[in-house]
């Protein structure tokens, strides 16, 4: 089965590469744009969805700084 | 008394620790693949980008098979010192709490830092006074700590945050500028910056890192008497 895990840095841990994103947006023109935050997509194939969220654990996120969100893709 | 210094794929500051620690006892390296402490006394986990740093810093190379033999000996009170990717190995592996994320300033940063000595009465610092200020090459981008408030606050009484950033000197943004950290044991210490290239006059800017395995050596051999 085809699995996305996105990663996201832990509400409220400063975010350089996000804040750098936002800070670069309004210099193209973009306006309006707040939040913004930048983490990692990993993609892969399993036979056992039901083990992606140990693999998340022991190593794909670390939990102590960042959330992780698992999407099946069916 | 000697240290075991591991090397993994892209470590690049082994040779140095292996040197540093050279000045103080003996010292061998240690291949990431075997699990062979060698009869290590205390080991070195070195700077570098093991595993490439892939994912994450630290979070492959804290399941190479040496680790798993390094983990027991932590566990066991042997003494283990991370430096920099090593610090980051460290935490991945949960030996130390917390976590080490992007540098606050998005750079890799190569400086001379001014750290304070916030607990002399431990295994890797009994060699420092109280207070005392180390200068230290510092040179990563990945070196801003942070572990929660409550665990901070834990640490804090336990006499763990062992390192801290002097003022001014925090360019990484580590949280309450903190540079170095123990386990609640005392057996395990993490720091960002590199005391294995502060060890000779000639470079390194002191020879301030040489306390830290000086310490090591002190703990050791005290514990041997």
């Amino acid at each position: 089965m085809r699995a996305r895990v996105l990663i996201r840095p832990k509400v409220g841990i400063l975010d350089p590469q996000g804040e750098a994103v936002q800070r670069a947006l309004p210099a193209l023109g973009f306006a309006g744009v707040t939040n913004v935050h930048v983490g990692r997509l990993v993609e892969l194939d399993v036979e056992d969805p039901a083990q992606l969220e140990s693999m998340c654990e022991r190593l794909l996120a670390n939990p102590l700084v960042e959330d992780y969100e698992i999407v099946l893709a069916g | 008394m000697k240290f075991g210094v591991l090397r993994f794929p892209g470590s690049c500051d082994e040779v140095d620790a292996l040197g540093a620690a050279r000045r103080v006892a003996d010292a061998e390296l240690l291949w990431h693949g075997d699990r062979d402490l060698k009869g290590a006394d205390a080991i070195v986990v070195p700077g570098g980008f093991s595993y490439g740093d892939y994912l994450r810093a630290g979070a492959i190379a804290r399941f190479a098979p040496v680790m798993e033999s390094v983990i027991d000996f932590a566990e066991d009170g042997g003494l283990v010192l991370g430096i920099c990717n090593g610090f980051q190995v460290l935490c991945e592996a949960r030996l130390l709490p917390g976590a080490l994320l992007g540098n606050a300033n998005r750079r890799f940063t190569f400086r001379q830092v001014g750290l304070e000595v916030l607990n002399s009465g431990g295994s890797f610092t009994q060699g420092c006074a109280l207070g005392q200020r180390l200068s230290i090459p510092a040179k990563h981008s990945w070196g801003r700590y942070h572990a929660d408030e409550e665990t901070l606050a834990v640490m804090d009484r336990a006499g763990q945050i062992v390192l801290r950033y002097a003022d001014g000197e925090n360019f990484n943004g580590s949280v309450h500028g903190i540079a170095g950290v123990s386990n609640e044991r005392g057996n395990v210490f993490g720091l960002m910056p590199h005391p294995e290239h502060a060890v000779d006059g000639l470079m390194g800017g002191s020879t301030d890192g040489l306390k830290i395995f000086e310490s090591m050596r002190l703990t050791v051999e005290g514990a041997h008497v």
